[in-house]
């Protein structure tokens, strides 16, 4: 049964909420950003050892993991020559303070399901080429979306994870024996995951009449309602949900899809230059974190240097009680100054990664305990 | 979408779909409401082969009480597939997809439903799917609406819903589940005609921008239709009553 929820994500103080609305109103945020800015974007690509493909996604301070793992089946009565794909999502209770231990709920359950019919409807997986003996064995494509920490747009985080994870994914070497019984050696890999499509979400959250792109945390907790779309490399729309208390018009709708497919195709490029070339994308952010040096260390409000002037005279305008309203530097980037390319290339340098990795230990635990129903092929519909 | 078995021709030569209607033409729709007794209001609605019996309960006190949020009602709701409503048994525990869609039918009904009038209260909605050949949400959506309207809670409009499909790189109005599943896009809306606001939209499959826009016309056009029998029928309701009287 779903329920209207009775707290929301986040509660942040009204008058917060009030100077979110109005500066948005203004087209600006409160972090500096343009309405349609995402913020910063890191992704490791073949971040789990363990995982056939995996990635490791920073969205602003959202984190998420996303690990493939790939498994040999027996494919749907309906599909006998075609691979299966599994995606489901968890979101862990250490990521937020409301999230809670237990199956997956509403929220999780239409997180997984929006990035399966993204994948699924774009027919981004060549699913022909993985079956192993047609009709009998095929191989399965484990998706698994691992929130670890959440503030916001937890959909566009994990998409590009799984975009990311997907194109990180091989195929293990294996063995097929007398008896038709497979056998899977991991230690090699004899191909990559064949990948037709690429594709990616972009959420929209409208506020008032506004629609911004990649709310946070505070951001979703005063939206109206947000769209999610997602968009292929081509600019093809292959997915829509819309969600939220709120309704829509025609028109937030059709220009919803067109900031949609806009920010969809720059964030493909973006992952694929990540995962592709991450020498170069490794290089230019090891560039990045001479220029700002202290961008390592997380969680300190360092980036109060210039959130862009225009937003910083908005922010004095709506703050009637500045005292009250700090708006939280830590998020406020410069944004618009900025050249494009920088943000291109996210990826984190060796050392960072290392540190990083420390934390995979025990998310991957939990991950082979979950064991998730397995997403029908198809709805009964 | 993924076919079962060969894919049938969805459109044929003189441009009529598989069953025969025009790329604009809904399927024979019947819809009556207080079908049940006990039910502060419900409501049965049948679009060709996909039936729908949906059920009010509320304003009524929240339980568990932790639910309950004091300056509106809450809104609950379960949209439900009966074991024999597919063409293999569906198992009666509620599947991932039956938990999204009872939240998107919830979200779309939220924005009409004056819940600000009855704070701490709850109002549930019950949707059982007897029979599903395709829009099963959409059809659930204009019974769980006119199961508001029949126990007589306050709303801004009544929603009404229907599906847009590509079918056959055509774009048709109110798919049916073999268009479903053999088409290349299926796009479920609801709205509000009177407020001339959306309240559901998802996609399923893949639309170009301009067939996007398209498709959201063709289904606007249908939603009014649809909003049009269901005033008719809660009207009829009340004409009943005073001929009984």
């Amino acid at each position: 049964m779903s329920l209207t929820p009775s707290t929301p994500d986040y509660i942040i103080p009204k008058l917060k909420a009030e100077t979110i609305a109005a500066i948005v109103k203004k087209g600006t945020r409160l972090d500096g950003r343009g309405l349609k800015d995402y913020r910063k974007l890191t992704i490791i690509p073949n971040y789990l050892p363990k995982a056939d493909g995996s990635a490791y996604v920073k969205l602003g301070n959202t984190q998420v993991l996303v690990g493939v793992k790939m498994e040999v089946g027996t494919p749907y009565s309906d599909a006998p020559n075609e691979g299966v794909i599994v995606v489901s999502a968890e979101f862990v209770p250490m990521a937020s303070p409301v999230f809670e231990p237990g199956p997956p709920d509403e929220n999780a359950i239409e997180l997984a399901r929006v990035i399966d019919r993204s994948i699924r409807e774009t027919h981004a997986i060549e699913l022909e080429k993985l079956a192993i003996i047609p009709g009998k064995k095929v191989w399965m494509v484990w998706i698994d979306i691992y929130v670890l920490d959440h503030d916001g747009n937890l959909t566009d985080a994990a998409s590009i994870g799984t975009l990311a994870a997907l194109m990180t994914a091989k195929i293990p070497k294996f063995e097929i024996t007398e008896d038709e019984q497979v056998l899977i050696d991991k230690s090699t890999y004899v191909g990559e995951l064949p990948l037709r499509k690429k594709v990616v979400t972009v959420t929209i959250g409208k506020i008032k009449d506004a629609l911004i792109v990649d709310p946070d945390q505070e951001e979703e907790s005063v939206l109206d309602s947000k769209i999610m779309i997602a968009v292929d490399e081509d600019g093809v729309i292959a997915g829509i949900q819309k969600a939220g208390l709120a309704s829509i018009t025609k028109e937030e709708a059709i220009k919803a899809a067109e900031i949609a497919i806009e920010k969809g195709k720059e964030m493909i490029q973006k992952v694929t230059q990540v995962v592709q070339r991450p020498a170069e994308a490794a290089e230019e952010a090891e560039e990045e974190k001479a220029e700002e040096k202290t961008e390592e260390v997380e969680e300190t409000p360092l980036e109060e240097e210039v959130p862009s002037e225009e937003a910083e005279e908005v922010e004095k305008e709506e703050l009637e009680k500045p005292e009250e309203e700090k708006p939280t530097p830590e998020e406020a980037e410069p944004q618009q100054e900025e050249p494009p390319k920088k943000e291109e290339a996210p990826a984190v340098p060796e050392e960072e990664k290392a540190e990083e990795a420390e934390q995979e230990e025990k998310p991957e635990e939990d991950l082979e305990k979950e064991s998730e129903e397995t997403e029908s092929l198809k709805p009964s519909e | 979408m993924g076919g079962k078995g060969e894919k049938p021709k969805l459109i044929m030569d003189d441009g009529r779909r598989h069953d025969g209607r025009a790329f604009n033409e809904l399927r024979p729709i019947k819809m009556e409401v207080g079908v049940l007794n006990n039910a502060n209001g419900s409501a049965y609605v049948e679009f060709g082969k996909t039936r729908v019996i949906a059920a009010v309960y509320g304003p009524r006190e929240a339980q568990p009480k932790h639910i309950a949020i004091p300056y509106r009602a809450v809104l609950r709701c379960r949209y439900h597939m009966a074991p024999f409503s597919t063409d293999e048994r569906k198992s009666p525990a509620p599947s991932r997809r039956e938990i999204e869609l009872s939240k998107v039918i919830r979200e779309a009904l939220e924005p009409v439903v004056m819940t600000e009038l009855f704070p701490r209260a709850s109002i549930d909605i019950f949707i059982e799917v007897i029979s599903a050949d395709g829009g099963t949400r959409t059809t659930s959506l204009t019974a769980a609406s006119l199961a508001l309207a029949d126990a007589g809670i306050p709303m801004r409009d009544i929603v009404a819903a229907v599906a847009v499909g590509k079918v056959d790189g055509v774009l048709v109005l109110d798919i049916d589940q073999v268009e479903d599943n053999f088409g290349e896009a299926d796009m479920p809306v609801a709205a509000a005609p009177a407020l001339d606001e959306i309240t559901l939209l998802q996609l399923n499959g893949t639309l170009t921008k301009e067939e996007f826009e398209e498709g959201l016309e063709l289904a606007l056009k249908g939603i009014r239709q649809i909003y049009s029998i269901q005033k008719e029928t809660l009207r009829n309701k009340y004409l009943k009553v005073e001929v009984e009287e």
